[in-house]
């Protein structure tokens, strides 16, 4: 046959895009329920480090169950919206919605005795998303961890944020100011001085991934202000 | 096609198994695939596996052109090629991301820039589409050898030079926040150099590392 005619060119492509089509739906079909459930184990892994818990992926199902009691689901106001699930709330979604049509999840920890909420973060670094975790105290204003990640940061630079030297800074400060006003913790370039309660390092040579984890943290933790004051 | 029969190592097939790693390597002497080289070379351990998946990719991307050579229509032949390397690139993102979920977090967007690797594509033209499947899976383990040896040669020295850690230990002491509490290099006033984290001097590297090729291979000195 022809090589070089339009019929075998077009029947070889037709096969070929059959062949190739199929083989790779089949893949992403049968590595599908692996893989979300990796990202599933992945997500209570970093809900737990930021209240001190860390626990290997196979258990991390087993410890969130343990660990956390409730997960809510809150409406802009602060009140509890029952009818949401809040571990399926994806968060990239809710942030394209206006501040009113949003929720807002929350998961209530207990460890040792004491309660702990913990915040799930979303926001813009300098390349893609960056997102995270962050748990206040009982007092709903002592940070006590603070976990984060990021899709596609500089690696050696803005990346360094899920390294636990940076998220590390975040423990003991404080969201709400003396007069109980929010202000959020920010990170600063050049260096935050050591007794700022509301500022950590930023990352030299990744301004603008730390100025977007400020971002991030601010953005939305405002958003639980009725929450954090009432409850 | 009639073929000359000859051994599976004959000496012919063994220059394609190394041929690549110095005489023609595809970073310092045919500067292919430079990009990938510049961009996740900041670390060793993505490097490696970077080099690992490149293997993987062209190996069989090479094998399987090797076999379609004499069905591809020659009039769309790039696009098959880049049809079977971007399925293959997919393969193995959604596999380590089943199986081996910190690495693909690792490489992140480094897996999908496989396909734009020119080395692969410079392989399947220039070599799996005239020869059989056997010589062209050598020449893919050659030169996907020849990638990795050169990326994991800069990752080594950005990675030492520029954080002071290889695979992420720190091997040259811990830098604390005063020079007093920092032991090993950084007691004595050592700084990491930053400048090692960016692109510019991975080009550097490569560049070093091509001169001192070139000093050293009489067969790549120009006139």
């Amino acid at each position: 046959m022809d090589r070089n005619s339009n019929i075998y060119t077009f029947t070889f492509a037709i096969i070929m895009i059959i062949i190739v089509a199929s083989g790779l739906a089949f893949t992403a079909t049968t590595l599908k329920p692996l893989q979300a459930e990796n990202v599933r184990k992945e997500k209570m892994q970093n809900i737990l480090s930021t209240i001190g818990v860390d626990v290997s992926r196979d258990d991390a199902s087993a410890k969130f169950d343990e660990f956390i009691k409730q997960q809510l689901a809150l409406n802009p106001d602060g009140t509890v919206n029952d009818k949401v699930d809040a571990f399926k709330l994806d968060l990239s979604k809710e942030v394209k919605k206006d501040h009113d049509n949003q929720n807002y999840p929350v998961y209530q920890a207990e460890k040792d005795g004491k309660t702990y909420y913990v915040i799930p973060l979303y926001g813009a670094g300098l390349w893609d998303a960056l997102w995270g975790y962050i748990a206040l105290d009982s007092d709903k204003n002592t940070i006590v961890g603070a976990s984060f990640d990021h899709k596609s940061e500089t690696p050696g630079l803005g990346a360094e944020i899920n390294q636990s030297w940076f998220e590390d800074q975040y423990i003991g400060k404080k969201i709400f100011d003396k007069n109980n006003e929010f202000v959020s913790v920010k990170a600063v370039k050049g260096g935050a001085n050591a007794d700022d309660i509301h500022g950590v390092d930023a990352i030299s040579g990744g301004t603008i991934t730390s100025d977007g984890v400020s971002m991030m943290v601010e953005e939305r933790l405002k958003n639980y202000i009725p929450y954090l004051k009432n409850n | 096609m009639a073929e000359e029969k000859e051994g599976l190592f004959s000496k012919k097939n063994r220059t394609l198994l190394i041929d690549p790693l110095d005489d023609n390597n595809p970073i310092t002497v045919q500067v292919l695939g430079i990009c990938s080289a510049l961009a996740i070379t900041v670390q060793l351990k993505p490097a490696i596996v970077m080099a690992l998946a490149v293997l993987f990719v062209l190996v069989f991307s090479n094998v399987i052109v090797s076999l379609l050579r004499n069905l591809i229509p020659n009039r769309i032949r790039i696009i098959v090629q880049l049809l079977i390397v971007a399925s293959l690139v997919i393969i193995v993102d959604q596999v380590l991301k089943a199986y081996a979920y910190d690495v693909s977090k690792e490489l992140s967007v480094f897996v999908g820039l496989i396909i734009t690797n020119c080395i692969i594509m410079g392989r399947l033209e220039a070599f799996a589409l005239a020869n059989g499947p056997w010589k062209a899976f050598l020449d893919g383990v050659g030169n996907s050898a020849g990638y990795g040896f050169i990326l994991i040669v800069v990752a080594f020295f950005r990675e030492l030079l520029g954080s002071g850690k290889l695979m992420g230990y720190e091997i040259l002491g811990h830098k604390a926040k005063t020079v007093a509490e920092s032991t090993g290099l950084y007691h004595f006033g050592y700084e990491n150099n930053g400048f090692m984290l960016l692109s510019p001097m991975a080009l550097i590297t490569v560049g070093i590392i091509i001169w001192i090729q070139r000093s050293k291979n009489r067969k790549l000195i120009e006139n």
